[in-house]
């Protein structure tokens, strides 16, 4: 197959690329300002690193800004509901704290300064995420990097499939201590279930084996679930029609309120937050944001209390 | 016009020579010759394959293809097999179905994977097809049991049922009934996703019993050792065979009635299952272990001595997957005893433990590269890696065709010099001339990137994460590697100028991954606007790419050529670059 002829779209035409042997000249740390390709975007001048880091400094007061108007829209509705349980705290599963999804900054896969730079060489990918509690979930589908044992966890690494990494969690490998040790020493497997929103037009999956507490996963489960709750999905021509109408928007502005269940090994629907975390991991086997109305018939005491 | 010899055949005769032309390619081939010969190929082509349901759009296939029998789909980036594609993506089959319907009344194999299949496409399936044979379903998910009732009810002829690594919705195991006690022609039945603790077993004994045709048969995990012995006697001839629990209480009746199942199976070759094992009852296999020629283990938690006993009982062994505990000492053993390995693939046990838990490093591999002379496939993970051994492994193993290698911790440079990799990765692609896919891992520079732009001319797809300094990485892989087909790449420093000045190569790939590197939302925006045959689409769980400036980098971005346009059914977090598409803030 011929090799495919460049476009010059942006005022970059072959010459200008360095040639692999100056480029193998160099140590192992190549050293970009020979190397850099210059964009000459048409009318524009190529932003240079620096500039680069100061767009996204000053972006991150920008975002903070942008980001009020998300959060106030979730100030106005979304009162979630939780019934306590240990770490619940008093916040609702999904009350809106200090600004939603305020990350300080978006993240870009979860380091709290984002793979975009560090410095104005070469860029460090950022590897593994920081085990910062506040940040409870990336941009990730919610899979959060709460490090549970002494490693925190890069989402997606290594790459094995969720099917096996199932399997393996569900049963602990052998070893010499016997079965009361085997699952200790598993330390962070995964046990991904499955979660549904009343209204959403589909599940999500979470790893609860990344959460330490019912807090973390609620804040979690928060930024994944609140995109529905703010009518996004009517504003990309999603033809589905499960997506939220303006109806039930006004609903959750109004303070309809959605609880936390799970469906327990046993197969019974049950409140999220009665019982200690570790058991609710070792038996949950989905969950479901259900509307509060729809939720009294379930067998718990601390039905419908807001927080303890 | 001149009467060529070619021109003067009847359609006929080229339809029926097109007829033993099978390869997708080469018919693509003949389809260019003429007009002529375009329109008979088009009519007799009954075989699809798309690598990208997003290409192309189903009517796109239906007006070109009138009488296909046999369709192939993919769906989601291969990276959301490790989580990192959102739940809602995308991926639908169901208008794909409900289309072929219409135009395919005789359609009878369908092939997916990584998509979302929903009861109501099975159901569709199921009352749309009359000659329906085929399904398979590999690593799908958006299904229930109640879905699978609807096949296993109306497809009188079904001969495969293919579930592998697929999420299903266990609601009933009571689906295995709905077959209908004429239906008898199954070939081949995988069920070994299935958590249901109820498969009815009864029904799938007497399913079992009444197809005497089927030669592949992969039980769930929930189905006990005691019960493998009645559906192996009931099913001799079979040729593939996954087992589900391997556990079970060591008695000697058991094993006995294990042992002379086994060895009644004379066409045995390919065995997989073995969740749970039971080390004692691994000798009931012996008998037919010089047969093997495929043993997957990879959910066998047993240790390298079983596994070392296991493996040198099986000397015509191709392909092995298994987990780490097989150890260096165990692949030691197997590359002695196995000189017909074509393909290994080694999986960790404990993949997020910080210290290793077993005895497996590079030494285990090199072994195997010294032993197994045909060896053309790996897949292989561990904490420790050199450049020499990788050196010697590309040596040994010139005939490489899939190499993929993960260094459990990213960034891990050469263990005895602390040098990267490169130098050894390189030394793969230059060794390896028919490498077609390869997977890089531990500390990278952009050197290996001008190995593999240099010497990786028949490379088809790469897989790249943590590696790398500079868009010059990027750069030298997409003006070098001519048969590059899909590119993934995560928590790389790769920006927006090689991408930009590779635009046109985007258009001869199937597709292209890209997530935590640095591309930004501008750049994406003008190859959006300046390739209409891409499809660009950023993704973003968080909030809208707009509401940031444009030199701000992109969270994820999944670029694909398409003739099919952008597409419609994408969620909120996905934004489609193309100006088509309106994006409301």
């Amino acid at each position: 197959m011929s090799k495919p002829i460049e476009h010059d779209y942006i005022g970059l035409s072959e010459q200008q690329l360095p040639s692999m042997e100056k480029s193998s000249d160099k140590k192992d740390g190549l050293h970009l300002k020979d190397t850099e390709l210059r964009l000459g975007l048409p009318g524009s001048e190529s932003p240079e690193r620096e500039d680069h880091d100061q767009n996204v400094l000053s972006l991150k007061s920008f975002v903070s800004g942008a980001k009020r108007g998300f959060s106030d829209a979730l100030d106005g509705g979304g009162n979630w509901v939780f019934s306590g349980g240990s770490g619940g705290g008093t916040e609702g599963l999904f009350s809106p704290r200090r600004g939603g999804k305020n990350n300080g900054g978006k993240d870009l896969s979860g380091s709290d300064s984002g793979s975009v730079l560090k410095d104005g060489a070469a860029q460090k990918p950022s590897v593994v995420q920081e085990k910062k509690p506040q940040v409870a979930a990336t941009s990730s589908h919610g899979n959060g990097n709460i490090a549970p044992a002494s490693k925190a966890q890069v989402v997606g690494w290594p790459p094995i499939r969720s099917f096996r990494k199932n399997t393996l969690a569900a049963h602990p490998p052998k070893n010499d201590d016997g079965d009361g040790n085997a699952e200790a020493k598993l330390g962070s497997g995964c046990l991904y279930v499955k979660v549904s929103m009343d209204g959403a037009p589909y599940l999500r999956k979470v790893d609860l084996k990344i959460y330490g507490s019912y807090k973390d996963l609620s804040s979690a489960l928060e930024k994944m679930f609140s995109c529905f709750t703010i009518g996004q999905c009517g504003s990309h021509g999603v033809s589905s029609g499960d997506g939220l109408t303006e109806s039930r928007l006004i609903d959750l502005l109004h303070g309809s309120e959605y609880v936390l269940t799970y469906e327990d090994k046993d197969g019974d629907w049950m409140l999220v937050g009665d019982v200690p975390w570790e058991m609710f991991t070792d038996s949950c086997k989905r969950l479901r944001i259900m509307k509060s109305t729809e939720a009294i018939g379930l067998v718990t005491r601390q039905c419908l209390l807001p927080n303890k | 016009m001149q009467k060529e010899m070619a021109y003067s055949f009847p359609d006929e005769v080229l339809k029926h020579v097109f007829s033993f032309i099978q390869s997708d390619k080469d018919r693509n081939a003949v389809s260019l010759v003429c007009k002529s010969w375009y329109e008979i190929e088009r009519w007799c082509r009954r075989k699809v394959f798309i690598g990208n349901c997003y290409a192309v759009s189903p009517r796109m296939v239906i007006r070109r293809f009138p009488e296909v029998r046999s369709i192939e789909l993919k769906g989601k980036p291969h990276f959301a097999d490790f989580n990192l594609v959102p739940d809602g993506w995308g991926g639908y089959v169901l208008q794909w179905i409900a289309e072929m319907a219409g135009a395919y009344p005789w359609l009878g194999e369908i092939r997916l994977k990584r998509m979302v299949v929903t009861d109501e496409s099975l159901e569709l399936i199921a009352k749309s097809f009359k000659n329906f044979k085929v399904l398979v379903l590999f690593s799908c998910e958006g299904f229930s049991t109640d879905g699978l009732a609807a096949i296993a009810a109306s497809c009188k002829n079904l001969r495969e049922l293919d579930l592998r690594e697929s999420e299903v919705d266990d609601l009933s195991g009571h689906w295995l009934a709905q077959f209908p006690e004429t239906c008898t022609s199954l070939v081949s039945l995988n069920i070994s996703c299935l958590g249901s603790d109820e498969v009815s077993f009864s029904a799938l004994e007497r399913l079992v019993d009444r197809c005497p045709n089927l030669r592949s048969l992969q039980l769930n995990r929930a189905v006990t050792l005691d019960k493998i012995a009645n559906i192996l006697r009931r099913a001799p001839q079979l040729v593939d065979f996954g087992t589900g629990n391997y556990a079970a209480e060591l008695q000697p009746d058991v094993f006995s009635n294990l042992a002379g199942a086994f060895s009644s199976c004379k066409e045995l070759k390919s065995l997989s299952g073995f969740w749970d094992v039971v080390p004692a009852y691994l000798p009931a296999l012996y008998s037919i272990c010089p047969r093997l020629t495929s043993l997957n283990l990879s959910y066998a938690t047993i240790q390298s001595p079983d596994l070392i006993k296991l493996v040198s009982h099986c000397p015509r062994l191709q392909r092995l997957l298994v987990l780490d505990y097989v150890e260096d000492s165990g692949l030691e053993e197997l590359a002695s005893s196995c000189k017909d390995l074509q393909e290994l693939r080694v999986f960790p046990s404990d993949p997020f433990g910080v210290e290793p838990n077993v005895s497996l490093t590079e030494q285990g591999l090199v072994a195997v590269s010294l032993g197994c002379p045909k060896l053309q496939s790996v897949l292989y993970f561990c904490r420790r890696m050199s450049n020499a051994a990788l050196v010697t492994i590309a040596q040994n193993c010139p005939n490489l065709t899939r190499f993929r290698l993960c260094i459990i911790e990213p960034k891990t440079p050469d263990y005895l010099t602390l040098d990267p990799l490169d130098a050894g990765f390189g030394a793969i692609v230059e060794h390896c001339k028919d490498l077609r896919r390869l997977s890089l891992s531990g500390l990278l520079t952009d050197h290996v990137f001008e190995y593999i732009g240099t010497y990786g001319k028949k490379l088809e797809m790469l897989s790249v994460a943590f590696a790398g300094d500079s868009d010059l990485g990027l750069h030298h892989v997409l003006s070098g590697c001519e048969s590059l087909r899909k590119l993934e790449i995560r928590d790389c420093p790769f920006g927006d100028k090689a991408l930009l000045a590779n635009a046109a190569k985007l258009e001869t790939m199937r597709s292209l991954w890209m997530s935590s590197c640095a591309v930004s939302f501008g750049a994406c925006k003008l190859l959006g606007q300046k390739m209409p045959k891409l499809n660009v689409e950023v993704i973003d769980e968080t909030e809208p790419p707009d509401s940031r400036p444009e030199s701000y980098p992109v969270d994820k971005l999944y670029i694909y050529r398409s003739v099919a346009g952008p597409r419609f059914d994408m969620p909120p977090f996905v934004w489609s670059m193309d100006e088509a598409v309106k994006i409301l803030h």
